[in-house]
């Protein structure tokens, strides 16, 4: 029963922003309505128990990459104020490409078996996700590192070149 | 009903926590500042408000209080009232993991996350979008670059943050902070185990938790926006960086915010490195207190012994030097423990 109103609630928080940031046509109004939309879905993380991937959720998407699309606004929008606003000319195709991939969610949610019992937590969720890395998915780990090096070093090039 | 009664619980937590520190961190920090920095000055501090000048502060925010709130003429004006509100709950629910000390058989924390140090740097983070919608809404170009300047400071300071502390999470191997103090009880003379002599290792344990507790203190100062770190807000530079045109209240919550979490950076020092509320003799909470405030008035001292440093000196010390040695430590510490 709290389960419930926890969800719902945050259910609001994530979706009512989100709703917002595809509809305004003030750019800086649409960033910031990403971070309400993130801090809910961390509380959707919470809730099922993987605080690891909900601290980590807030440290990522609120603290740094809705600061990189702040400041990517901030910078190319010569600086003060807001003279170009956001006009959509294609709601309609807009509208059928969503409707469509909101059919296929559905279709695919409803027809998935999903397993009745929730499987057991690991004692330490960092420990777990550090395991898991380390072990299991260390490929995965290893690639993702160097595609972060290699952005890394590619924004420098192109940052260094435009002096 | 229980869950009600949770939420009840977790509200009323943080509403004693936040009052505290309204009262402790805004008040008696901005006495301490002015005063401590009058002496370090040969000057004495505010005498006339109150016995030795104690009622200065109250003084101060009943000013602030009766001060007209303009909001610029092109402001956005959500953006322009939402950037000192985040600013102050983000600096002040860093609060909620830092543990104070055994009171009435439990140790007194507000919350004691299991994830605690990550919760406490993803706080420090969210105040980086504060400083930016604020610099940004005033419409103002001192204010733009002031607010780029600061966050990307902040966002350069957290990697050595986060590096530093992952120092005594190795060691501990625990991200809760009533964890990480759990292993610095007892040792030589009640203070032995400390992490910043070495814990409950070995005395060479010390390469590495010296220079990360000297990193973390580094870093914190260079998060919060102090002196030598605060070129965004230095007033010959930048007027008063992203809050030049806040007045009144809404400035005094920036202030707020800014100290509360330099007083939560302290208090994690002493937690982290420091042994927390654990020294001889004297009850838990006293010395986490003495601890805390003997970290404070080193931030305090600091202040008045460097000068400013210039923006890309800032950042080069950033990613030249604390970056590289924060990942050193990190491998050293490794292979120490291992």
């Amino acid at each position: 029963m709290g389960e419930l109103a926890v969800f719902i609630v945050l259910a609001v928080l994530t979706l009512v922003p989100a709703a917002v940031v595809v509809t305004t046509g003030n750019l800086v109004r649409a960033a910031m309505s990403l971070i309400p939309s993130f801090l809910g879905v961390t509380g959707l993380f919470v809730l099922l128990q993987a605080e690891f991937v909900a601290g980590i959720q807030i440290l990522i998407y609120a603290g740094a990459i809705a600061v990189l699309i702040l400041f990517v606004i901030m910078l190319t929008q010569g600086g003060t104020g807001l003279s170009i606003r956001q006009v959509n000319e294609q709601r309609l195709v807009g509208l059928l490409v969503a409707g469509g991939l909101a059919v296929a969610l559905g279709v695919m949610l409803v027809r998935t078996p999903w397993p009745r019992s929730a499987g057991t937590l690991p004692a330490s969720n960092v420990a777990a996700v550090g395991n898991a890395f380390l072990t299991d998915f260390i490929l995965a780990f290893e690639i993702s590192s160097l595609v972060l090096l290699a952005s890394l070093v590619g924004a420098l090039v192109i940052a260094r070149r435009e002096q | 009903m229980f869950w009600f009664l949770e939420i009840l619980k977790a509200t009323l937590a943080a509403i004693a926590v936040f009052t505290f520190l309204a009262v402790v961190g805004a008040m008696l920090g901005v006495y301490l500042e002015r005063k401590i920095s009058g002496w370090m000055q040969s000057r004495l501090g505010p005498k006339h408000v109150g016995p030795q000048g104690l009622l200065q502060t109250v003084a101060d925010t009943v000013k602030l209080l009766q001060k007209e709130n303009i909001i610029p003429a092109n402001a956005d004006a959500l953006t322009f009232n939402i950037a000192p509100l985040m600013a102050v709950v983000a600096g002040l629910l860093a609060w909620v993991i830092i543990p104070f000390g055994p009171a009435f058989g439990r140790i007194v924390v507000a919350r004691d996350i299991n994830i605690g140090l990550l919760f406490f740097i993803a706080m420090g983070s969210l105040i980086v979008i504060a400083v930016l919608l604020g610099g940004w809404s005033s419409n103002n170009k001192y204010s733009l670059l002031g607010g780029f300047r600061s966050a990307s400071q902040m966002i350069s300071y957290e990697i050595p943050l986060a590096l530093a502390v992952m120092v005594p999470i190795m060691m501990a191997g625990t991200l809760s902070t009533v964890g990480i103090v759990g292993i610095q009880q007892g040792g030589f003379l009640g203070v032995g185990n400390w992490l910043i002599f070495g814990g409950p290792f070995p005395w060479w344990m010390t390469i590495v938790t010296v220079p990360a507790f000297v990193m973390f203190l580094t870093a914190a100062m260079a998060e919060v926006n102090r002196v030598p770190f605060d070129l965004p807000e230095a007033e010959s530079e930048l007027v008063a960086g992203y809050f030049s045109e806040y007045t009144g209240m809404r400035f005094a919550l920036f202030q707020l915010g800014e100290y509360a979490e330099s007083f939560a950076m302290a208090g994690l020092a002493a937690v982290l490195f420091l042994g927390g509320w654990h020294g001889p003799g004297l009850p838990g909470i006293v010395w986490f207190v003495l601890k805390l405030f003997a970290l404070v008035f080193v931030l305090m001292w600091v202040r008045w012994t460097y000068p400013r440093l210039r923006l890309d000196q800032l950042l080069n010390l950033s990613w030249k030097g604390l970056v590289p040695l924060g990942f050193v430590l990190v491998l050293v510490t490794g292979w120490l423990l291992v």
